[in-house]
């Protein structure tokens, strides 16, 4: 078991003492194994039933919850807060990672998870365990222990084990949807539990994804363990929550946790201020272009008469360019086939350079520039250096023929 | 809510009305919770979420980007104005078709007309031819800025495969309406398009074949590529925006910086 970063459980534990109206110190304490677990104030709750309940189960903890989301997103916009933290769970369940999501709960509750009927998450936290896992939640912070796999959640949280699960859910609920029961077993020993630092259980609430859940877990699910098993275990006491288990991972899944924190701000309303801006900007742009400039209308189509020069849209002017410098089986299909058709469609195949920094693709880079240069070159010369017969012209001295701007700024 | 004089005032009863209108069952059943029009609507981290996750078009966004793909030098909104010219096709394009008719003998007509004889016909033409070159030009320079940042490195190089599938088809969509006004202009610009199509080895005269349904333009050419242009290639386009889209999701959001 790795140690778990001070401000991290700190901050967990001023969520959870919020929440459960507990002294921070206390509950840092209890947090590190060096007191004993307060017994949570006893809730009553109904006892939740089977998948009909989901959604408001979901409604209901996404309410619960919302303190300790808000506790743990006021940090949102420092320049550089540990969003995405790692936890490297070890070969045995760690029973204080998992408390730290759940606000009222005992700690010792996990390990009883296994048996836990049905791969139904609710509201879900994520882990993404084995290989590639890369887990991805929009709504909130995310463990991600490993590599790049991607499981997504727009609302909550999500499982995305073995690396190529990929789970995506936006109303929450995370299961591998066509997994027996049975599989998703885990055996307690060998359980690990990786968790998501913030817990926000399902803000969608809404039952979108409730019941069925539309995790896909590529069938090789570790396990997703119903957070709230909708039967508490036996011998759980009335009035008691039951564990909310993030998921259950095999323990030898993870050997290293690699996973950096990541900046990140809302979509809204930082990049949706973006965008509308961009949106207005190329509109207004679009409609004063449209009004200042006409769209050519030449004399109705003729087939007897073939204009001088004839030029393609100024987008195939420069293959037309080419044409007039090679044989058409070179030009017209050889050069645009292999830089066009083949050339693009293989370029991240053969560029095995695993680094975006310019400095270290120098050759990409000038290969690219040039053929940007070489294209662009072209086309000009097509379409402003090339007049009766298609004949080299300066505009300067014979014109422009390129019947696209012939009625270049025309006011109405 | 009454003033002194006992009557009440017109600021007033604007804001009960907006506040009857936005606290309507109507609007609570429109509005998802977290829309910013919701009544009682806060700005909290929470409802900043839930603004993108309960809406049909924000949500094609995650709830949180990093913060360097916000900034305007990164992409220059690159993708998204194409996606967005392309909507903007989309429209003046359905106000075009209600004008239009593809046949050789009433096409040039028919946009003589649009231009003299519609309300805002020139305008929204010139949108459309417009919007279309600016179409062609940002995707080109969305691909660019893509491969200067090196965004098509694994795990992305699908994606980028499907972005170069849209390059084509946005350039076959822009071509196959160049024909639609049928003038001089439109006319022999198709006929040295095709015939450069024509070079093409082995398929070659297949595709001028099929493309101009027929050895050259005529009037089944016309309609050929009004149909391909208004319905076959923006259907493939959706499609394919469909899985790009999905796929930088996927892939695990915009790409890192330099």
């Amino acid at each position: 078991m790795t140690e778990i970063p001070e401000s991290l459980l700190r901050r967990s534990a001023e969520a959870k003492a919020k929440a459960l109206g507990l002294p921070v110190e206390q509950v840092l304490a209890e947090m590190k194994g060096e007191a004993p677990p307060t017994p949570p104030p006893s809730e009553p709750e109904p006892a939740v039933q089977a998948e009909g309940s989901v959604a408001e189960e979901m409604e209901e903890s996404a309410e619960r919850s919302a303190e300790i989301e808000e506790a743990v997103e006021s940090v949102d916009d420092d320049p550089a807060p540990a969003e995405e933290t790692a936890v490297e769970p070890g070969a045995e369940a760690e029973p204080e990672i998992v408390a730290e999501t759940e606000a009222d709960v005992p700690p010792a509750a996990p390990t009883e998870a296994p048996p836990a009927p049905t791969p139904e998450g609710d509201g879900g936290v994520v882990s993404s365990p084995e290989g590639e896992g890369d887990a991805e939640d929009d709504g909130g912070d995310v463990s991600s222990p490993e590599g790049e796999g991607d499981a997504e959640d727009d609302g909550g949280v999500v499982s995305s084990p073995q690396g190529e699960g990929d789970a995506e859910d936006d109303g929450g609920v995370v299961s591998s949807e066509d997994e027996p029961a049975h599989e998703t077993e885990v055996e307690p020993a060998a359980a690990a539990v990786a968790t998501a630092v913030e817990d926000r259980p399902a803000p969608a609430g809404d039952g979108d994804g409730a019941g069925s859940g539309n995790g896909a877990g590529n069938g090789k699910v570790a396990s997703v363990v119903s957070t709230r098993p909708t039967v508490p275990p036996k011998g759980t006491p009335e009035g008691v929550r039951t564990q909310r288990l993030l998921t259950v991972v095999k323990a030898r899944a993870i050997q290293t946790v690699k996973a950096e924190p990541t900046d990140k701000v809302n979509t809204w309303p930082h990049l949706m201020l973006m965008e509308f801006g961009a949106l207005l900007a190329i509109t207004g742009l679009l409609v004063i272009m449209s009004v200042v400039i006409h769209s050519p209308l030449l004399e109705p189509a003729n087939f007897n008469a073939t204009p001088n020069p004839s030029k393609a849209p100024w987008y195939f002017l420069g293959l037309q360019e080419l044409l007039s410098y090679f044989d058409p089986q070179i030009a017209g299909v050889t050069i645009p086939t292999i830089t066009g058709f083949i050339g693009f469609w293989i370029i991240p195949y053969v560029d095995k350079n695993p680094s975006t920094r310019p400095s270290d693709r120098k050759f990409a880079i000038a290969l690219y520039s040039v053929f940007l240069a070489g294209a662009a070159t072209l086309t000009i010369f097509g379409v402003l250096f090339r007049g009766l017969g298609f004949n080299w012209a300066y505009p300067w001295q014979d014109g422009i023929f390129f019947d696209d701007l012939r009625d270049w700024v025309q006011f109405e | 809510m009454a003033n002194g004089n006992g009557k009440t005032g017109i600021g007033e009863r604007i804001k009960e009305a907006n506040e009857k209108l936005w606290g309507s069952q109507v609007a609570e059943s429109i509005l998802r919770p977290g829309s910013p029009f919701k009544k009682g609507y806060s700005d909290s981290p929470r409802n900043r979420s839930y603004v993108v996750m309960n809406n049909v078009l924000y949500h094609l966004h995650p709830v949180k980007v990093k913060r360097h793909g916000v900034k305007l030098s990164y992409t220059l909104c690159l993708g998204g104005l194409s996606f967005f010219l392309f909507i903007l096709l989309t429209i003046t394009g359905i106000f075009l078709m209600f004008y239009y008719t593809p046949s050789a003998e009433t096409a040039y007509a028919d946009i003589e007309a649009l231009s003299t004889n519609v309300a805002f016909g020139s305008l929204v033409r010139n949108m459309h031819r417009w919007g279309a070159h600016l179409m062609v030009l940002s995707v080109f320079l969305h691909m660019s800025r893509v491969f200067y940042h090196g965004a098509y490195k694994p795990p992305r190089e699908f994606n980028w495969v499907v972005g170069v599938v849209l390059l084509f088809l946005t350039l076959l969509l822009s071509f196959s309406g160049y024909l639609l006004p049928w003038d001089q202009l439109a006319l022999w610009a198709v006929t040295v398009g095709t015939n450069m199509a024509g070079f093409v080895p082995v398929v070659g005269n297949e595709v001028k074949f099929a493309l101009l349904a027929g050895v050259e333009v005529s009037g089944a050419t016309l309609l050929r590529f009004y149909v391909l242009h208004v319905l076959a290639f923006p259907f493939i386009l959706v499609i394919f925006l469909a899985v790009h889209f999905w796929r930088v999701r996927k892939d695990g959001g915009i790409s890192g910086p330099l």
